[in-house]
């Protein structure tokens, strides 16, 4: 059948050079799905501008580099920086205002935020597609045996897992991280402990944003073209990577990540007459593990709800 | 110490409290006994901060407490056992206790003040590493316990601390409030369980429907013949 002699064509370096590409969209999937899933579970919304800040950091990045010169690696610091003000701006401005508001009201807020940066980015930054600046120490190939891979797709997953361990120690080993576990929980008597729930909602945000932020920039060295729409769809992807594994976990949301991100690049990679279908597959993947399992993949224990 | 004064709580236009006033001395238990609905953990969340009063006031050491937020309100001394528990069920029974102490500071003070709750409640100890929310009822009764003293309040609020637990259960924690109020912590306890209630107060008030309706010792009330029909179970011909 068609489907066998594609893969029987295929040689090992082109399974090789797919495989790496698998994982680095799984890895930026994964980084992004992190911020919905750590916003669900304190807030239990939707933070739909999570893909718009995406898009924010992108351009941070490519007016640090491309309109004001700064050296990559400083504006990689300058992006998570502003990004995560960005996040911290937007729950201080549209959701706090919402906190003892009906749920509804607080997920049309976030719809509004997204909108609302879209068209902020449109009107600054023009619709027209920006390159995102080049950084040749990132996107230089290296060869291994007959596989040609850029070091970014290296970089990414690395970082992502950087990014993990860094988020589950502060989650679970700080008293930061304690006080967004029993927020999450229970707010009233989070607020009798003492804990001003305002600024660990705060650090939740900062913290999926500054993510985000890592992502993006990625993101953009490995996907350079940047547009103002350019959230949407890696936010929707990324909203469904965190429910796959279960909202509010966030090694589900990493594992529904790479579930979409391998899945996605296979589907180009051995039915290239479907890559149409691209970004359907998500949709697909979502619908078939509502159907059997309707919390998520990890969503069973929610002990490690933030 | 505490001083409530013609306070009002209503909740969307009804009154849930109506101007009751109430004292609790340094160094007392005192009890508020009434049936469901009369006000009482309304109360006790308004001097806490969680609910907004209309008028009226609390005064916490002559200190204002209406207008102030929970982490203030907590910040001077005072600490809720919440109705139901309400331990963290998502957090160790050890990281529960530490975030009883979120507000302080002192670490070496926190690590004994741990070891000290732990030599009250070996039970708690044992599940050290537990999530909170595997505990049996009477041991959650005791982590709630537990995690508002690591604030080291100087006034304790209880609410329905009994409810829901066995007879046996329901004795050691009375015990273990009469032990806290023996090391010099003052009580605001508030129960359904009349009986065992006003058997440790010093002082009781009755609540009805938002409004004082009965005051004196515990020995008073739990004698008056009125409370034993309402409250006790017990029927006021029953001497023959």
């Amino acid at each position: 059948m068609e489907i066998f002699q594609t893969i029987a064509n295929m040689t090992g370096a082109a399974l090789a050079q797919h495989v790496a590409n698998g994982i680095s969209l799984g890895s930026l999937y994964a980084l992004i799905a992190i911020g919905y899933t750590m916003v669900y579970g304190i807030l239990l919304m939707i933070n739909f501008a999570h893909g718009d800040i995406v898009m924010m950091a992108c351009y941070f990045a490519y007016f640090g580099i491309a309109v004001f010169n700064l050296p990559w690696y400083i504006t990689v610091v300058v992006t998570v920086v502003l990004t995560a003000l960005l996040g911290a701006l937007i729950e201080r401005t549209a959701y706090r205002p919402l906190r003892d508001a009906p749920k509804n009201s607080v997920l049309i807020s976030a719809i509004g935020a997204s909108f609302l940066l879209e068209n902020l980015a449109n009107y600054l930054f023009s619709g027209r597609p920006k390159r995102f600046p080049r950084i040749p120490i990132l996107e230089q190939n290296v060869s291994l045996g007959s596989v040609q891979i850029q070091v970014i797709s290296f970089v990414i997953p690395v970082v992502t897992i950087l990014g993990l361990l860094i988020l589950l120690h502060i989650v679970n080993h700080t008293k930061t991280g304690m006080a967004m576990r029993a927020v999450s929980k229970d707010y009233e008597i989070a607020r009798v402990m003492g804990i001003n729930i305002d600024n660990v909602i705060s650090a939740t945000f900062m913290i999926g944003s500054a993510l985000a932020a890592v992502g993006a920039f990625m993101w953009g060295v490995k996907y350079p073209g940047i547009t103002p729409m350019m959230g949407v769809m890696p936010g929707l992807k990324c909203f469904i990577a965190a429910v796959i594994g279960g909202i509010g976990n966030i090694k589900g949301a990493v594992l529904g990540g790479f579930i979409l991100g391998m899945g996605e690049i296979m589907i180009v990679a051995f039915f290239p007459q479907l890559s149409g279908y691209r970004d359907a597959f998500a949709f697909i993947v979502l619908i078939v593990i509502l159907f059997y399992k309707p919390t998520g993949l990890m969503g069973e224990k929610l002990m490690e709800k933030v | 110490m505490l001083k409530v004064d013609n306070l009002v709580v209503s909740y969307g236009g009804i009154e849930a409290l109506k101007g009751i006033s109430l004292e609790v001395p340094d160094g007392e238990i005192v009890t508020i006994i009434g049936a469901n609905g009369a006000g009482k953990s309304t109360l006790l969340r308004s001097i806490i901060g969680l609910v907004k009063t209309k008028s009226g006031s609390i005064k916490y050491n002559e200190k204002e407490l209406t207008g102030l937020n929970s982490q203030a309100i907590v910040a001077q001394g005072i600490s809720l056992v919440p109705e139901g528990r309400r331990v963290f069920p998502n957090l160790s029974v050890l990281e529960n206790l530490q975030i009883g102490a979120y507000m302080r500071k002192d670490s070496a003070g926190i690590q004994k003040d741990i070891e000290a709750i732990y030599e009250k409640f070996p039970r708690l100890q044992e599940r050290n590493w537990q999530m909170a929310g595997t505990l049996s009822g009477g041991e959650q009764q005791m982590l709630a316990v537990g995690r508002a003293m690591m604030s080291r309040p100087k006034l304790l609020l209880m609410d329905e601390p009994s409810l829901g637990l066995a007879p046996l259960i329901i004795k050691n924690i009375f015990t273990i409030i009469q032990q806290l109020n023996k090391e010099g912590i003052t009580v605001l306890l508030i129960e359904q369980n009349a009986n065992m209630a006003l058997k440790v107060a010093h002082r009781a008030y009755v609540l009805e429907t938002g409004n004082i309706t009965m005051t004196g010792t515990g020995k008073e009330l739990l004698e008056n013949p009125q409370i034993a029909a309402a409250y006790l179970g017990r029927k006021k011909h029953k001497k023959n």
